[in-house]
């Protein structure tokens, strides 16, 4: 890994600094040694033009979120090896220094003060679980770290985290789940049950769809959290109304084999219409024993895992760098299912990254400031190679991106996009706005 | 060596011209205060994070190294801590101070309520009540999302991290501030538990652990005294929980999870059960084997597995135990 010149930046003003601090120890006679030895707060590593640009990568190599991450690994590996190929961003070539953080927040954290003060990154990237975001973010915002984060929740334009944290690769939760709602309502069914793990992925779904089917004139009949420790579903189903049109359901982890199976069980061939978000099943083949009883349910896709009859030069140009065949499996490996509903959100963050640094004349950290005002000046994103999944529009307030959603049916065991939905109707207001918050 | 030994050898240092055991933790105290001068950035910010965590390993130690009671159920008195100081800020307005003191306080009642239950049982039947109601606390912050965003957690940004105190101004934000509140913290638990383990309340701690049979016959009020160590320990724990949350802005339910009732048992096994600095340098210890092992390999785990593996083999009593052990006695 090349070394960078280092240079020592002014630090924020702090009430109590660490050179206040060692004016006391002066007092005390000890000030000239300390001085000469302390390190020096807030000490960055000043990139020059001709060296690489360095991105931190905050990779779940282990922990739950493993299965994805190493799904965002190979695409950020394939994307960057595009990038730098065509002669890298601003005529620099682009290193990753990527380092696990076991999917925990605790860990994510110590990852971003790693970054920004042993590797010196640029940038920090990539982050998935929303734990791990809502851990680590204090920390970059803290150290002026400017951080993208590929999670999909509701966290960055919920206004809880900071003006150097952005979301512009992947939609998130809230623009998701609302998006459905039309849809469902006109074509499924207008009374709904929700079954949903009960912790806060599951509780956003629970209130934005709910939110959502209301003004669709919809009616949530029942709502069934389950709690995060299940490991059978049966005794749930009986909660489910007779008069229930649509089961909306999301549940994510090992369990949801079990509860395909056990909820193909209780209905048998007399089932209501079936919608269920593809998290559930990311990296986990459609085809697999006990999940016949998804054939003709419908699902969320944030890109389609199974290459379209109408499939784009971008999904083609997109399927090929990160190898990945047209059943969403790798190219290396038919079985190793990837996590193609997310994964995107990688390579067109890095993309934005590029746009972000070549439009701000970023040329080290001390021009952080102007990167963070050129990715919130970002507002509309082509449908292309760089962007794959589709044109976007990006809330430069908000920090956070909204495109466009997939529903899909299962057929053959396979996904066959029937709906997608349009950039509006996944766009909602709110109060947040980052650009006002002090860089 | 056994409890008499130590006890004794204890007598004989305090005895002595100079208090050698009190001149070694304050000495240690000092490293810890000086090397904010002298390391590097990474090493700094690391180090707040470790002297913390390490409070929560002292606070663990006193139960577990001293009473001989294993909890398996811990992170409960942590999340106490980080969630009373997390909610407290985030949504009752209190300041930092004030804060903290609910995080403790939270953290005292609920160490004095599991206290008085799970200490009717002994053994193996209180490392599973512990962590059974661990688990239920773990699953109280998921129940309560509302408040808690569960497994997401909170975020606590803005003005909650400023505090004026003795006159002056602090910026929870600035590594500085964090560093020397995460010192003071660890210093006063340090403190405390040496006063504790020396004095003759800690006395009657070693005698529970090594016979608690025998310290009944004695006359001891064997549960009254568990209890209070269940206190103490769970009350420094807390405190340690609500300087985390307080110091790195996060409050979320992967703290209360049975990872981090296990990691302080771990921390204190590596750097030697019922000493008092071991679960400082455990804690230290595994921070760094983590740390660099990640560098190299995606199973970091599995070589922290190994090093606790070689550990228990070959130095079964943590690495200031093993010390006390073969050469200096006296360490308390």
């Amino acid at each position: 890994m090349a070394k960078s010149k280092k240079t020592l930046i002014t630090p924020k003003r702090d009430l109590i600094t660490r050179r206040s601090a060692l004016k006391g120890i002066a007092a005390a006679g000890a000030a000239a040694a300390a001085s000469t030895t302390a390190p020096g707060f807030v000490r960055y590593v000043q990139a020059q033009t001709s060296e690489p640009l360095k991105l931190g990568f905050q990779v779940h190599k282990t922990g739950i979120g493993a299965a994805y991450g190493r799904w965002y690994e190979r695409v950020v590996n394939a994307c960057v090896g595009e990038i730098n190929a065509n002669g890298g961003i601003a005529g620099r070539q682009v290193e990753i220094v990527s380092e696990d953080d076991g999917t925990d927040p605790k860990r994510g954290a110590e990852m971003i003060e790693k970054f920004a003060t042993q590797h010196g990154v640029d940038i920090a990237f990539g982050t998935l679980f929303s734990h791990v975001v809502m851990g680590s973010a204090p920390r970059a915002g803290e150290l002026k770290l400017p951080y993208y984060v590929v999670s999909e929740g509701y966290h960055v334009s919920s206004g809880a985290l900071n003006r150097y944290t952005f979301q512009p690769g992947i939609t998130d939760v809230r623009s998701q789940v609302s998006s459905m709602a039309p849809w469902v309502a006109d074509k499924l069914g207008k009374k709904v049950t929700m079954i949903y793990p009960d912790y806060a992925f599951g509780h956003d779904h629970r209130d934005y769809f709910s939110e959502a089917m209301k003004k669709q004139g919809g009616e949530i009949v029942e709502l069934i959290p389950i709690p995060p420790t299940e490991t059978s579903y049966t005794k749930y189903f009986p909660k489910i109304p007779s008069s229930t049109e649509v089961l909306y359901h999301v549940m994510v982890g090992p369990g949801v084999l079990t509860f395909v199976k056990e909820l193909g069980e209780h209905y048998g061939s007399n089932r209501p219409e079936i919608f269920g978000f593809i998290d559930s099943l990311e990296a986990v083949p459609i085809d697999s024993p006990g999940l016949e009883f998804l054939e003709g349910t419908y699902f969320w896709e944030g890109y389609p895992r199974y290459a379209q009859p109408d499939q784009t030069p971008y999904d083609k140009h997109y399927r090929e760098v990160v190898g990945v065949n047209d059943e969403g499996a790798s190219v290396n490996d038919p079985k190793d299912i990837s996590t193609y509903s997310h994964m995107f959100g990688c390579w067109e963050t890095l993309y934005i990254i590029k746009q972000a640094i070549e439009a701000s004349g970023y040329k080290g950290p001390k021009d952080k400031a102007a990167l963070i005002e050129a990715t919130e000046a970002i507002t509309d994103i082509p449908w292309d190679n760089q962007h794959p999944q589709g044109d976007k529009v990006f809330n430069g307030k908000m920090h956070q991106v909204f495109g466009h959603q997939n529903i899909s049916q299962v057929a053959n065991s396979k996904l066959d996009v029937v709906h997608r939905t349009s950039i509006e109707d996944g766009m909602y207001e709110n109060d947040t706005d980052y650009s006002k918050m002090p860089l | 060596m056994s409890a008499g030994d130590t006890m004794a050898a204890h007598g004989a240092t305090r005895r002595g011209l100079f208090d050698k055991a009190l001149l070694l933790h304050l000495a240690v105290l000092a490293v810890l205060f000086g090397l904010q001068f002298v390391i590097g950035e990474y090493q700094h910010l690391s180090l707040a994070r470790v002297m913390v965590l390490a409070t929560y390993a002292v606070g663990y130690n006193i139960l577990f190294g001293y009473t001989g009671l294993l909890s398996l159920g811990h992170a409960m008195f942590f999340a106490a801590g980080l969630y009373g100081a997390g909610i407290g800020a985030s949504q009752f307005g209190l300041g930092v101070q004030e804060s903290f003191i609910a995080g403790v306080f939270s953290g005292l009642v609920l160490s004095t309520v599991i206290g008085l239950i799970a200490l009717r049982t002994t053994g193996v039947a209180f490392m599973i009540v512990t962590m059974m109601f661990a688990q239920a606390c773990y699953l109280l912050t998921l129940y309560f999302g509302e408040y808690t965003r569960g497994d997401e957690g909170i975020v606590l940004k803005g003005d909650i991290r400023q505090m004026v105190m003795f006159g002056y101004p602090f910026d929870l934000t600035s590594p500085v501030v964090r560093y020397n509140i995460a010192f003071g913290l660890l210093a006063v638990c340090v403190l405390i538990c040496l006063a504790l383990v020396r004095s003759p309340t800690g006395r009657v701690l070693v005698a529970i652990r090594e016979n608690e049979e025998r310290a009944g016959m004695l006359g001891y009020d064997t549960f009254r005294t568990k209890l209070f160590a269940l206190v103490v320990s769970g009350t420094m724990s807390a405190a340690a929980g609500a300087a985390y949350a307080l110091l790195f802005a996060y409050v979320g339910a992967s703290f209360a999870s049975i990872q981090y009732s296990i990691l302080p048992l771990l921390w204190v096994l590596l750097g030697g059960i019922g000493t008092v600095l071991g679960p400082v340098v455990g804690t230290l210890l595994m921070f760094y084997l983590v740390d660099y092992a990640s560098e190299y390999t995606s199973a970091y785990m599995l070589v922290v597995g190994v090093a606790l593996l070689i550990l228990v083999v070959w130095f079964p009593k943590g690495l200031l135990g093993t010390l006390r052990e073969r050469v200096i006695a006296w360490l308390p």
